[in-house]
């Protein structure tokens, strides 16, 4: 079957329809909504005014930056807690307790995301269980508001991003010979130069597939913000849908889209070139 | 730090309390929404007023269970239906797409490659709006030259499958294409030796070594359908699926018949996703 005969148009037919209809011409209109502004009922003109909203007006940039820096410090956390994790379940436990461990990873994120933040908010809020537990133990004497605030919601994108991370570095450090880390130690390194040196080196695509997901992952949530997060932690993609749902500016937030879209890009794509990763390579490891 | 290398046993403790409390903190959302389930009291919090199953079989007011709430059971349906249409579609596309990057190389393979990976870097409230930027205008479009007001193309569950469908077939097609790659094409070959059509071969051959990851790629598919919020959120119309529905009411504040419904998505996607691993050990 290496001639092009009909069979090769038949496989390819689903997939240019797919790419096309679904994601490349949506795209595009989009891009072409984004760049025109209106002048009158149905009537519109090229122009650049969303974008230069989106740069002049406050709200928007100062949020779609602390969307984008809020995004980078889940990741680094997700990744500073998931490592020993990771190293514990692909390292240290072993046969059955191994597989369970990985298992019990993999389920709470079989669930919905609704479902885990709706969770956090019971466990969280003014009448909720750490609260009432705090105030059994004699540590609290009122009620306390855990909700609604930043470190609240950085809670909620760490816990949901969790598995994106644990995944990836688990199957990069299982790779690891213990021979290698042994060899570590014979020449004469501590646990840390050998952790520095041998065991993070090799982590690095899981490393990376993990950090890209997790960012996305965050960068593009609404949910958890909006559930767990206050007044003060606005993000971007609330915009986007008071834009497009409440406002019915379309043309604002299919920039605001744009601006999402190439952020998300530009860090992925920064973070593949730094480490010298591809797309394809990260993609195929990650899951 | 392996088990070879001797460790002091503090250090060693120190980490299995860590490993212990990351554990725990995995668990304790969920032990939390599963347990206010059965709290006899109109919100899911505490004090605890006791144990009830009201919360899915009650009947009358104010304690209205799962079971009798109209809203919840007609959302859990809609979900249903948009998820088996969004994995059968995805599988099907799947496995074409699969077949074509295993068995053609062709001018622009690797490009399209990338290109079938992109959905999966495009954030889902993004592809919600581009599909609903671009339907929108086919719609005006066709109404303008023939005045027709086609609904699919309107905020709705076409939109809905639509959009989920658009990134979940990236994940199909990884799922399908890593057991292809595997696969002994001299075991076709012989096939066709022994007088089958290449049509025959493949599908007496090739699919059933694929089946497992054709009912893997499905059940990912349809769990990432069922529970998917960011693209539906922007192209759903008055039929709400599930997340939609809970997260409307969650904002308004609920009774624990939220709690009631997560504790049968719980189980249905644990289920769900052992019955799949056992399924790929096999």
């Amino acid at each position: 079957m290496t001639g092009r005969g009909l069979g090769f148009y038949l496989l390819l037919a689903p997939l240019v329809l797919w790419l096309g209809l679904l994601i490349i011409l949506p795209h595009i209109d989009m891009a072409i909504v984004s760049l025109r502004t209106r002048v009158a009922p149905r009537e519109y003109v090229p122009s650049l005014d969303n974008y230069a909203a989106f740069i002049t007006e406050p709200l928007y940039i100062v949020t779609f930056l602390r969307t984008a820096i809020m995004s980078v410090l889940a990741t680094v956390i997700t990744l500073i807690i998931a490592f020993p994790i990771s190293y514990y379940i692909a390292k240290i436990a072993k046969g059955r307790s191994q597989a369970a461990l990985f298992l019990m990873c993999l389920i709470p994120f079989w669930v919905s995301e609704l479902v885990r933040t709706f969770g956090w908010i019971i466990l969280l809020r003014e009448t909720g269980v750490i609260s009432g537990f705090l105030q059994w133990l004699g540590l609290a004497d009122q009620p306390i508001e855990m909700l609604y605030n930043d470190a609240a919601m950085m809670l909620g994108l760490v816990y949901t991003s969790m598995l994106f991370m644990v995944v990836p570095l688990t199957t990069t450090l299982e790779s690891l010979d213990d021979a290698v880390i042994e060899a570590g130690y014979d020449l004469g390194g501590s646990g840390f130069s050998v952790l520095r040196e041998i065991v993070i080196p090799h982590a690095m695509p899981g490393i990376v597939s993990g950090c890209i997901v997790v960012f996305m992952l965050s960068l593009g949530n609404y949910l958890t913000p909006t559930m767990l997060g206050g007044k003060g932690s606005l993000w971007f993609t609330e915009l986007i849908y008071s834009q497009f749902i409440v406002r019915f500016n379309w043309e604002l937030g299919a920039a605001f889209g744009f601006c999402l879209l190439g952020a998300s890009s530009l860090i992925v794509w920064s973070i593949l070139r730094l480490t010298g990763q591809t797309l394809e390579r990260t993609m195929g490891e990650g899951k | 730090m392996i088990p070879s290398i001797p460790q002091s046993g503090a250090v060693k403790l120190i980490y299995k309390a860590y490993v212990l409390v990351f554990f725990l903190w995995l668990a304790l959302p969920l032990a939390t929404v599963v347990v206010f389930a059965f709290n006899d009291s109109q919100f899911p919090s505490l004090p605890w007023q006791g144990f009830t199953w009201g919360w899915f079989f009650g009947d009358a007011r104010p304690q209205i269970g799962l079971f009798h709430e109209r809203r919840i059971l007609s959302s859990i349906g809609t979900s249903v239906f948009v998820a088996i249409f969004v994995s059968g579609l995805s599988v099907l596309v799947g496995t074409t797409n699969a077949f074509l990057f295993n068995r053609y190389s062709f001018p622009g393979r690797g490009l399209l490659y990338i290109l079938m990976l992109l959905p999966l870097v495009v954030p889902g409230i993004v592809l919600g709006i581009s599909i609903l930027v671009f339907s929108s205008r086919i719609a005006g479009v066709v109404q303008d030259a023939s005045g027709l007001y086609v609904d699919a193309l309107r905020p709705g569950l076409v939109l809905v499958i639509a959009g989920q469908f658009s990134f979940i077939t990236t994940i199909a097609t990884l799922v399908i294409s890593a057991r292809l790659i595997k696969f002994d094409r001299s075991l076709e070959e012989a096939a066709l030796n022994l007088g089958a059509t290449p049509l025959t071969a493949v599908r007496t051959i090739t699919i059933p070594y694929l089946l497992p990851a054709l009912i893997g790629a499905f059940v990912v598919a349809f769990l990432m359908s069922f529970e998917n919020f960011n693209t539906t959120l922007m192209l759903v119309g008055s039929d709400a699926p599930l997340t939609i529905t809970m997260f409307d009411r969650l904002k308004e504040g609920s009774t624990p018949v939220l709690n009631a419904v997560s504790l049968l998505l719980i189980l249905g996607s644990s289920v769900l996703a052992l019955a799949m691993i056992a399924l790929q050990r096999r």
